[in-house]
């Protein structure tokens, strides 16, 4: 898991972040001032500071936050000027919005705040559908408003084009003030929160924030997402009483505290509404004492009351978002935070410290005990509290630097408000410079830890304290002076008072009695933005001395430790002086042939084909030349009489896993079985029982061909549909010529793992991106996943997760009666169905794809398919199966809308995490193993359609340091570099782009060149080698670039496949090819997804002759781009070859099949 | 940089090559050539000499055959002894091959245990297995696995097979984390000027304190003489698999990666070679 922040502020108004890798405070130092509350999400985090505005800070990230601002220059013709901007008197203006309804000429635009600036000037958008226009950008039209053409014709008589200017987002990593509303100022915030980012995908990082004034108003903050960080106003909502508190989860619930004590629940809270739209009411958990404090996640809820106990809720869930009964909990908190994952935090009543709710997993959400975090702040000593409080005060949010000269306020005390026991009057202080003392009151520092109730007098009494710094104190909470000390309560009354009136208590002592820091005191924690599970290793319960002991283990890993080394050189030093001159000594121990036997069912080969049970044997022995070898034997029953099959192990090229939801089976290939398309198909009776199959089989297989270790850093990778990752040591006889070695001899073994994509280069760095767009680097080690023991390196191996969704569809047809409903016609298909509508899939009978996922959410509608949606998420056609669009038109009899649902999956593998920005593609540039380059360029592409740049990626730091952003106009599905560092790349409407000047000192170049499509075809998918660069279109139809350095020409556009091929999946190369086709026929089966090798591709014959057919059956991608490999050939002389010795990269990936191609 | 795995298997394929020769008093009809082996460090004299045996019986009459020992530069060696402490405790620093004298005759029955048969290494090897994981895991392990798991450590050992071996011996090798190793650490250490056979107490691997404690630590309380004063010549040499770890290695790591298939860290401490 990325590292992420857990926000803490204390009682002097610091802010604190403690990050998930950390073992100390981490003192947020820009604040300009206190800060009273925080609440975080991932991406950034909200306060309230002392001057009860609210400030944004937003985490800096690689992707900047950019708007892009648009506007439309419009121009009529008219026989005296030829075009010009004088336009008919009905017409639009000449400067508007796309509609033409809105007047938007350039210096209109204004900055919606200080924290943001100009990217650079106004520019004219040359790019038109896809397509480069001619002309400065104009596109042209019989008139406003019309289809507009890039092209002018004779009846052109209006033209438009399209001016763009980006404005980006400054205060990264600073507090930013959020500009108050004009005239509707909210009365000063007292309690914030923020969340909502699982309402909706779009539009991307939406956020909810909820905020609580003084008076006990809400108010929503329309209008958060990833390009307006803060939002553009604040909405009152009404209420059905005054309320305190509020508390927003990542999804759909929020929950508020009402000043009487009761808690309100907002219901209604959807996608397209997501300020919601009622409120019910939820008793107090306890009938006599009201709660003062909530807090909620995705489906659950904690509360606090006023005597500090602690409640959980139980049944809530989005569609019950009140739940159902409250449970009482262990623990006296006077606050706690829900944060992602449903994981708990808390400040306790007795001595705030921040505790962790351990043990919080998604079938036990109320977790198992408290635990305290104990970790030191950065600087403890450093800041010596200034004038220091009287920590006994647990009320106090912030003590110490107080004005020297100070003014008595105008202080209106509110008794009404104050409730029963610990009754408190608010004093809300006018002017910024009041602030309210109670006297100090020197108490016995042994009783400090428990705290008590300091009385102070109602009227607020001033005391000028010593320290200078100036602090603007707006308002304060007194408690009321009751003249008797209550230890035991104390705390508790001071408690919900806080809580109650959200505003500070504070009392000042002269001087502290101990260090302040000593103990630090905790206000207010939020872990919004805290990514930590149940299975996650904190380190932030150990004590100090535990603390530096395991960070100097950690500095110095046992692998770099003399004692290693020393022992790895002694043992080959012995290898050398009692071994290597006595070879020819017989060994005292023969080797003899070891059998594991087991039982197994196999899909058999004749027809009916089905499963049948079977003996399984593996026979291990010594072959010739001392190397293992095996032979594996499946003994079944044929007609009552006795028969077995068997392979060879050094023939088994490969051995797949195919988990699927019934059984666990797996696939053995060989040479012929792959020709074939006929795998020897087996199932085991058990998860485990495969996995000790599959590993024995491969270390087996491995010996048999000498392959221990990591894979080599030429080695081709590729990645199945169920997301296993494979590798194969490429031979030197790969490209021979004439006779290169058949792709259907490759011996590919398994790495941990579970990858979408993966890419390399032979330099050795391999990167791989996840179902769920997660970025991962390869970290050197092998095995992982069901490897164990021997067949797994001890070190690099990671725990690595991985998320996709499960679609299944809804289908209605209309009928004149009742409209759309659930009752179809005889023939239709299923009403709950996949994709096909051939398989009956519901809600509860849908499982997830293996045993090894496990559904991690509900079944929410889909609103992201491709077509569009309307707002239930239905898509509508005139029949089953169809086309499908987003409204409903008269023809359309039939609708179907998309149900996703998240499973996930937990592994091991040699990766390792790159977060933050979760990718769609990546390409590294391709080099000689003996390359000299020292930083490898690599391009990806963002989930959201970002071109990134990395930074500092070397053989050492495969991972890289950072992304630098290239900006676009229109967001990119397909990036690939090659040899010269040639970035070419595949906007999401199909166009394909150059990108020029990039270079060593330069890595992201400078600007980006249209190419224009081959036949105006849509492309997909790009991929670029020394001198060809080949794409694949939407049909799956290959073309062919050739390249040359200084010029870009379309070289020819050819069809590569063959006809049986019907779909390609791309490819491209240096010299050669390889790509993914569907559809390929073998002598017994067909197989979909199979590895491809162009044969006889040569420097002067790029398109090669012949294909080679390889693995196949599920494969999704592919790269050879480590492969550095001459092929043995007649070289011609360089033509100004910048990288002499290139190898042949190429990388074949899919393309999503549910791909959302937005246009631009 | 090495995996760690490595070391497994460096540790397991260590060979001795050995030259057997037949004890002069012995009775043969012919003269007996000296047989040539490589014996693996971590398996038992009297498990891998059948070709020894069967190679000196040619020479031999039946009836001049009593139980086969063997000795060296008089020491008789002791079969339940791992190979590679025999030699690195009698042996090391001399010239290879290693030179062992095979008896038929005058079995030495003080020094030496009898060896009828296989099953007595066996068993020896077993209880070496369970008094160590006694040590470790109070037992669980062991405990927990079945007969044909005990099996197939010792069919790993008697057949050289190291995959099959340690497929199973991985469970005795593991440890909760939180804990940081195992209770105690299952070690003996040997030195030549004893009459006591061997050193074997109670250890932990990590200190009260929770740090780890290393080679140097155990020598410390086990064999003080073992660790050179400031200043002083190195009187011993502490060998482990006929290596010299350092005196700041881990014993948990020790104790994992070096120990021999009993499950044991057999330390031999022998005077350092004067020349």
């Amino acid at each position: 898991m990325p590292v992420s922040l857990l926000w803490a502020v204390d009682v002097y108004g610091r802010v604190y972040s403690l990050s998930t890798a950390g073992q100390q405070w981490e003192q947020c130092r820009d604040a300009q001032m206190e800060i009273k509350r925080v609440t975080a999400v991932q991406q950034c985090c909200w306060g309230i500071a002392c001057d009860n505005s609210i400030y944004l800070n937003v985490h800096a990230s690689d992707l900047p936050v950019r708007y892009q601002e648009e506007t439309y220059e419009n121009q009529r013709w008219n026989p005296v000027d030829g075009f010009s901007d004088r336009l008919l008197p009905s017409d639009r203006w000449q400067w508007s919005d796309i509609t033409g309804l809105q007047h938007q000429p350039l210096d209109s635009f204004q900055l919606p705040s200080s924290s943001w600036e100009w990217e650079g000037d106004w520019y004219v958008d040359e790019n038109f559908e896809g397509e480069p226009t001619e002309k400065e950008g104009w596109t042209y039209a019989i008139d406003f408003p019309a289809n507009y053409t890039k092209d002018k014709r004779w009846n052109s008589c209006v033209r438009r084009r399209r001016w763009l200017r980006y404005r980006r987002y400054k205060a990264m990593d600073t507090w930013a003030k959020i500009p108050s509303q004009q005239t509707t100022l909210p009365d000063p915030f007292s309690d914030i929160s923020c969340g909502g980012w699982e309402i909706s995908e779009e539009p991307r990082g939406r956020l909810s924030l909820w905020a609580v004034s003084l008076q006990g108003k809400v108010w929503f903050r329309d209008g958060i997402y990833h390009h307006n960080p803060e939002g553009s106003l604040w909405e009152e909502v009404p209420l059905p009483g005054e309320v305190v508190q509020i508390s927003c989860g990542p999804g759909d619930l929020v929950w508020a505290v009402l000043w009487e004590g009761q808690l309100i629940v907002r219901e209604g809270i959807s996608r397209d509404c997501p300020k919601g739209t009622s409120w019910a009411v939820v008793e107090s958990p306890s009938p006599d004492v009201g709660a003062t404090h909530v807090a909620v996640g995705v489906s659950v809820v904690w509360a606090v009351t006023k005597d500090s106990k602690v409640w959980f809720r139980r049944g809530v869930n989005s569609h019950n978002p009140c739940g159902s009964g409250w449970i009482s909990m262990v623990g006296e908190m006077i606050m706690i935070n829900v944060g992602l994952n449903d994981q708990v935090w808390g400040i306790s009543s007795e001595d705030r410290g921040v505790y962790f709710r351990q043990g919080v997993t998604s079938s036990e959400l109320s977790g198992k005990t408290w635990k305290a975090i104990s970790v030191p702040r950065d600087g403890d000593r450093s800041h010596s509290s200034a004038s220091a409080s009287s920590l006994q005060s647990a009320g106090c949010f912030f003590c110490g630097e107080v004005r020297a000269q100070s003014v008595v306020s105008d202080v209106e005390s509110d008794t009404e408000k104050g409730s029963a026991d610990g009754a408190s009057c608010l004093v809300t202080s006018a002017s910024p410079e009041s602030f309210v003392d109670a006297p100090s009151d020197p108490s016995d520092p042994s009783t400090a830890g428990e705290g008590g109730v300091r009385s102070s007098s109602a009227g607020g009494v001033l005391s000028p304290s010593q320290s200078g710094a100036p602090l603007e104190w707006s308002n304060v909470d007194l408690e009321e002076a009751q003249g008797q000390q209550v230890p035991a309560g104390a705390v508790q009354d001071s408690t919900d008072t806080c809580s109650l009136s959200s505003v500070a208590t504070y009392t000042l002592a002269m001087e502290d009695p101990y260090g302040a820091d000593e103990h630090p005191l905790w206000a207010w924690v939020s872990g919004g933005g805290c990514n930590v599970d149940s299975h996650y290793q904190l380190n932030w319960f150990n004590s100090m001395a535990q603390s530096v002991q395991s960070m100097s283990l950690s500095v110095t890993p046992a692998q770099t430790a003399a004692w290693r080394k020393q022992i790895f050189e002694q043992l080959s030093e012995r290898t050398k002086r009692e071994m290597d001159n006595f070879r020819h000594y017989e060994q005292a121990i023969e080797q003899s042939v070891w059998v594991k036997k087991g039982t197994m069912q196999w899909w058999r080969d004749w027809k009916p084909h089905k499963w049948i049970d079977v003996h399984f044997a593996l026979e291990q022995f010594s072959g010739p030349e001392g190397n293992k070898d095996g032979i594996l034997f499946i003994y079944y029953n044929f007609y009552e009489e006795k028969k077995y099959l068997h392979a060879f192990i050094n023939e088994v090229t490969i051995l797949v896993p195919v988990l699927n939801d019934s059984k666990h089976t797996f696939a053995i290939y060989t040479p012929e079985r792959t020709k074939q398309r006929w795998p020897i198909r087996l199932a085991a009776a058990t998860e485990l029982e495969m996995h000790d199959w599959l590993a024995l089989l491969s270390v087996s297989c491995c010996d048999s061909r000498g392959i221990h270790g990591p894979p080599s850093k030429q080695a081709i990778w590729s990645t199945t549909c169920k997301g296993d990752i494979f590798v194969s040591e490429p031979s030197p006889a790969l490209e021979a010529m004439p006779y290169p070695t058949p792709s259907d001899q490759m011996f590919w073994r398994q790495v941990g793992g579970h990858l979408r994509v993966v890419e390399c280069n032979s330099v050795g760095i391999v990167w791989g991106i996840g179902y769920d767009h997660i970025a991962w680097a390869y970290t050197g080690g092998y095995g992982g996943g069901f490897f164990q023991g021997l067949a797994s390196s001890t070190d690099n191996i990671y725990t690595q997760t991985d998320v996709k969704s499960v679609y299944i569809y809804e289908n209605q047809r209309w009928n004149p009666v009742t409209g759309y409903t659930n009752r179809g016609l005889p023939t239709d298909r299923y009403m709950w169905s996949d994709a096909s509508g051939l398989h009956e899939c519901t809600k509860t009978n849908t499982k997830p794809p293996s045993p090894q996922w496990t559904w991690v959410s509900d079944w929410v509608i889909d609103y992201s398919v491709s077509g569009g949606t309307d707002r239930e998420g239905w898509q509508y056609a005139a029949d089953f199966p169809a086309s499908y669009h987003g409204h409903k038109t008269m023809k359309d009899f039939v609708r179907r809308r998309r149900w996703a649902r998240k499973c996930k999956l937990t592994t091991t593998g040699p990766w390792q995490e790159i977060p933050p920005i979760p990718l769609s593609d990546v390409t590294i540039l391709p080099c000689a193993a003996q390359s000299s380059m020292e930083v490898v360029p690599l391009w990806a592409i963002s989930n959201k359609g970002d071109v990134l740049c990395r930074l500092g990626v070397t053989a050492l730091t495969p991972a890289g340091s950072s992304w630098l952003h290239v900006g676009t106009d229109q967001p990119f599905k397909s990036i690939s570099i090659g040899a010269a560092r040639q970035v070419w790349a595949i906007a999401r409407d199909g166009s394909a782009f150059y990108r020029g000047s990039v270079s060593e000192e330069n890595p992201a170049g400078d600007c980006w060149y249209h190419i224009p499509s081959p036949s105006k075809q849509k492309l997909k998918q790009v991929s670029v080698g020394r001198t060809s660069v080949y794409t694949v279109d939407e049909n799956g139809k290959k073309t062919h670039f050739h390249m040359n350095l200084t010029q870009l020409t379309l070289d020819d556009y050819c069809s590569l496949l063959k006809e049986e091929i019907v779909t390609g999946i791309l490819i491209t190369l240096y010299d050669t090819v390889w790509i993914i086709a569907d559809k390929v026929q073998g002598s017994h089966s067909l197989s979909c997804g199979t590895v491809c090798h162009r044969l006889g591709v040569q420097p002067m014959e790029p398109k090669g002759q012949s294909w080679d057919y390889g693995i196949g059956g599920g494969w999704d991608h592919i790269t050879v781009r480590g492969n550095s490999m001459e092929p043995p050939r007649i070289r011609l002389p360089s033509l100004t070859d910048p990288l002499p010795a290139l190898q042949s990269p190429i990388s074949v990936r899919n393309t999503e099949v549910n791909g959302n191609p937005v246009g631009c | 940089m090495a995996d760690d795995k490595d070391v497994l298997r460096d540790v397991w394929y260590g060979r001795i090559p050995t030259c057997f020769t037949l004890n002069q008093d012995e009775v043969t009809e012919r003269e007996a050539e000296p047989y040539y082996l490589l014996l693996p460090r971590v398996s038992y004299l009297t498990l891998v000499t059948d070709k020894v045996k069967k190679h000196f019986l040619k020479v031999m009459k039946a009836e001049d055959v009593e139980e086969m020992w063997f000795e060296y530069e008089g020491t008789p060696l002791k079969w339940h002894y791992p190979i590679g402490v025999l030699f690195d405790l009698h042996a090391s620093n001399t010239i290879l091959p290693w030179s062992i004298t095979v008896h038929f005759k005058n079995f030495p029955d003080r020094d030496l245990l009898h060896c009828p048969s296989n099953s007595v290494i066996e068993a020896h090897f077993m209880s070496s297995i369970k008094e160590a994981d006694a040590l470790k895991h109070k037992s669980q392990v062991v405990n927990d696995m079945q007969k044909k798991d005990h099996k197939q450590l010792w069919m790993g050992l008697q057949n050289d097979k190291f995959d099959q071996f340690w497929a199973m011996n991985r469970k005795l090798m593991e440890y909760p984390t939180e804990e940081g190793g195992f209770r105690y650490i299952p070690f003996r250490i040997y030195q030549t000027m004893s009459d006591r056979p061997f050193i074997q107490k109670l250890f932990r691997p990590v200190s009260p304190e929770g740090s780890a404690h290393t080679l140097g630590d155990l020598l410390k309380e086990m064999y003080p003489a073992a660790i050179p004063n400031e200043g002083e010549q190195k009187r011993y040499q502490v060998v482990i698999h006929g290596i010299e770890p350092l005196l700041e290695t881990p014993l948990q790591w020790l104790s994992e990666h070096l120990s021999h298939p009993d499950n044991f860290l057999h330390i031999c401490v022998i005077p350092t070679p004067t020349d």
